[in-house]
């Protein structure tokens, strides 16, 4: 087949030595990045992009993808180590990784998050190759009132938890959805909610704030609560049986991993979209479908496996479009896209006639960066294990060091670190009375793209609403969110039909 | 004596003194360098006509080494921009931000009540003008004006109509349009223009007046046509596109491409960046891709621009006017 020799050609390409090169330093540099709270690829990538004219095209590009790449995998580690996100595509990992950290599985979580990420990264690779120009068609057919019903899916997810109690998890969507509006509106420009007149509310609430607020310092006010001056960490040994170990532990998710992968791929594909809401969905989907449901938020691996599968899948998904459309699907790709500009090269439909050398070395430099990644990665986790070990007194001021710094450095504005500190505090408490945390991030993060979506179907639509059901892929989404937000209230019913029968006998 | 010796050593120590100071600070004035990476606030979405064109201009300035600190891109551009403007507001006397601007420069603070003021802002350099053109997709079947006109009469409120944001620039053409031909359509807000191509490609809209850049990847792969341009002359992109004064519709429109900085920005910064987008208007480069990409260099720099600034703000005023008064 035609792909496939193009695939060859492109691997000639990327298995040079400069490229191999370029790939170990790109990743290597991108796990760091990562596990830096407040640095992100974007970053990354945008501090990297002056020094890509030294080299050919191809090359630069497989220098940003590895960054990419690596940032992808290395969000997870303070989200496990420290309980705060490394980047905001890791929100999701710290709910289950941080609990997993605190049992003294931080090796295991760390190395669940690699393998995941490298079977997500691959997996979506994969379905890259082999679907491209088909799937830039199905990111045309996305319009406002689908990816309203993806969004409002998402929710559903959270909402139909088993475990937890469902009313507060409902407060605490509308909490995060009230959150959500401060600032500018997206759609008339008028500002909204601008508390005490700060003019630092303008451009809203980062989520990212918020998740370092609750996350990272309620943590560490709750850990210094619970526990005085003990450890709060039991400290986490990784040895090679243990890997071994953890690798038998993930060959049973496989189910997980599938969903996570291709989930992420699609939400990654969606221009607006990208790898943030990808991870929370897939946690959301594997937490109801899961067996062990109950138990995701205090420590499953699952919780671990699902959000990584799908950043990373997601960061996959989100070239698709820029290379098909020149349409970024995420803040990344948007500076990768101006990077193809500057060398001359025309994002479109027309780049895979016109540029079949560069997009398929691309293409065949992510086969490469994840497997580059996944080994580093692995390699690293001893050291990043060894950090655990300081003494509590120590990790906790460095958390709040990180805390402060990763909250300042994107918008490097005071006013986010008053906004941390007041999260902070809140989410404490509201810890204390048995809140999840998860939905109130997840609202702030899908709340802005589900206003805009809604509004833009009913103006489009001229307020009839059932332009939601009407559309076959809307539809199918909305009887989905319908499904997911039912399901628990069906296990509960069958599981009281069981328990008459059981008498009975 | 002793007494006036020592006032003499003094006056003579701080003249030179002040000597040395002054010597140092135009020297310093001259020799201004940005010391951190500078930030490029975009006032639009990712992916649009504006967010392109910026971030060319912040490669082509890092690839000639044109500013010795790295440029770091930032995209606000909620509100048809007023995320960027009230941002701007506030690094007030900051010589480490520069805005990209669009002509929602204009309007925003026109529609809007944040509170900016844009005779406060620095002008920095007026980098090119673009163009406006309206777009069907190819499944629509309409390949001229009059087809045009006639499909929307027929839809009425059901024709969508896309662009960037309420009351901005393609919202003004739309207006425009609907005025001159006595139409009526719904017009649809996104946040960018990349945004708006891909719907119209994708069906979710059935028009838009996207500038050239924004949809040149489509109408190369033959999925979007253009109809009309709304400037004077044809655009040299697309040589088959009649113009509407051709077609005897007297409907111009263009777009600005500046850049501009907070209040009071040290001037030795303001010196600086307009010296570094000076040499990048010089390159051979830009002058190329604007040729390729139906744009018009036009470089205007310092008070002229200012001017220039005024004075539409006063003609988009007017149209804001007539536009509400059209709606009600």
């Amino acid at each position: 087949m035609e792909m496939f020799a193009h695939l060859a050609d492109g691997f000639a390409t990327s298995l040079s030595p400069l490229n191999i090169l370029i790939v170990v330093l790109g990743v290597t540099a991108g796990l760091f990045i990562g596990a830096m709270p407040g640095l992100g690829s974007v970053n990354g990538v945008a501090i990297v992009l002056p020094l890509t004219f030294v080299v050919p095209p191809s090359s630069a590009i497989i220098l940003l993808a590895a960054i990419y790449y690596g940032a992808m995998y290395g969000g997870a580690i303070s989200s496990i180590l420290l309980g705060i996100p490394g980047a905001s595509t890791a929100v999701a990992t710290t709910f289950d990784g941080r609990p997993m950290a605190q049992q003294g599985k931080a090796g295991l979580a760390l190395i669940a998050a690699a393998v995941a990420s490298f079977v997500g990264g691959t997996i979506s690779v994969i379905l890259f190759t082999l679907f491209a120009a088909p799937l830039a068609d199905i990111a045309l057919k996305f319009g406002p009132a689908e990816e309203f019903a993806l969004v409002l899916m998402a929710f559903t997810t959270f909402v139909g938890l088993g475990g937890d109690d469902i009313l507060k998890t409902i407060v605490m969507i509308c909490l995060g959805l009230v959150l959500s509006t401060v600032g500018l509106d997206l759609i008339s420009g008028q500002p909204r909610l601008i508390f005490f007149d700060q003019p630092g509310f303008y451009s809203g609430i980062s989520f990212l704030v918020l998740a370092i607020g609750v996350y990272g310092i309620g943590e560490v006010l709750y850990t210094i609560e619970t526990s005085k001056t003990a450890p709060a960490v039991t400290p986490a040994k990784i040895t090679l049986k243990e890997l071994g170990l953890g690798l038998r532990e993930m060959n049973k998710l496989w189910k997980t991993m599938t969903m996570g992968s291709v989930l992420g791929f699609f939400v990654g594909m969606l221009p607006a979209a990208g790898a943030t809401p990808a991870a929370l969905m897939s946690y959301g989907i594997a937490k109801s479908t899961s067996k062990t449901g109950r138990t995701f938020g205090k420590g499953n691996i699952e919780g671990v496996v699902a959000p990584e599968t799908a950043n990373n899948a997601a960061s996959t998904g989100s070239l698709l479009p820029m290379l098909t459309l020149g349409i970024p699907g995420s803040p990344t790709t948007a500076l990768l896209l101006g990077g193809m500009v500057m060398w001359g090269l025309v994002p479109g439909p027309m780049l895979f006639i016109e540029q079949p050398d560069f997009v398929w070395g691309l293409i065949s430099s992510l086969y490469t960066a994840n497997f580059a990644a996944v080994a580093i990665n692995i390699a690293l986790i001893p050291l990043f294990v060894w950090a655990l070990r300081m003494p509590f007194t120590v990790l906790c001021a460095l958390v709040l060091v990180l805390c402060i710094v990763g909250g300042y450095a994107p918008s490097q504005k005071m006013h986010d670190v008053w906004l941390i500190a007041g999260f902070g505090v809140g989410g404490y408490l509201m810890r204390k009375a048995d809140y999840p945390m998860a939905p109130l991030v997840l609202a702030l993060v899908l709340g802005p793209l589900m206003e805009k979506s809604f509004r833009q179907t009913l103006i489009a639509e001229r307020g009839d609403v059932f332009a939601f059901i009407e559309r076959p892929l809307s539809g199918t989404f909305m009887a989905l969110a319908l499904l997911f937000f039912l399901l628990p209230l069906i296990n509960y019913l069958v599981k009281g039909a069981k328990r008459k029968i059981a008498p009975a006998e | 004596m002793n007494n006036t010796f020592t006032r003499r050593v003094a006056l003579a120590v701080a003249a030179s003194a002040a000597l040395i100071s002054a010597t140092t600070t135009s020297a310093l004035a001259q020799d201004w360098k940005p010391i951190k990476p500078i930030e490029m606030v975009i006032m639009a979405g990712q992916g649009g006509g504006a967010d392109r064109l910026a971030r060319l201009f912040q490669s082509m300035i890092q690839r000639e080494n044109l500013s010795n600190m790295p440029i770091l891109p930032v995209n606000k551009g909620g509100g048809s921009g007023a995320e960027a403007l009230r941002y701007l507001k506030d690094k007030e006397g900051d010589a480490y931000v520069l805005m990209a601007t669009l002509n929602s420069y204009y309007t925003t603070p026109l529609r809007t009540d944040i509170g900016v003021d844009i005779a406060e802002f620095t002008p920095i350099a007026r980098m090119a003008v673009d163009t406006f053109v309206l777009w069907v997709s190819e499944d629509s079947g309409i390949t001229n004006l009059d087809e045009y006109v006639a499909a929307v009469k027929a839809a009425g409120k059901d024709w969508k109509m896309g662009g960037t944001g309420t009351g901005a620039e393609d919202s003004l053409v739309t207006a425009m349009l609907e005025k001159e031909f006595g139409l009526e359509m719904t017009y649809v807000p996104f946040e960018g223009g990349g945004e708006v191509a891909k719907s119209l490609i994708g069906g979710h809209i059935d028009s838009t007046v996207n500038n050239p850049s924004e949809q040149m990847g489509f109408y190369n792969a033959g999925k979007a046509i253009p109809i009309a341009a709304f400037t004077p002359e044809r655009v040299a992109a697309f040589p088959e596109t009649p113009t509407m004064i051709e077609l005897g519709h007297d409907l111009v429109y263009a777009m600005q491409r500046s850049f501009v900085a907070p209040k009071d920005m040290p001037p030795e910064a303001v010196a600086y960046y307009t010296e570094m987008f000076t040499k990048l208007n010089a390159l051979p480069d830009w002058q190329k891709y604007t040729v390729d990409e139906a744009l018009e260099a036009d470089f205007l720099t310092g008070d002229d621009l200012q001017a220039y600034f005024l004075e539409e703000r006063a003609k988009h005023e007017a149209l804001l006017k007539a536009m509400d008064e059209q709606a009600s």
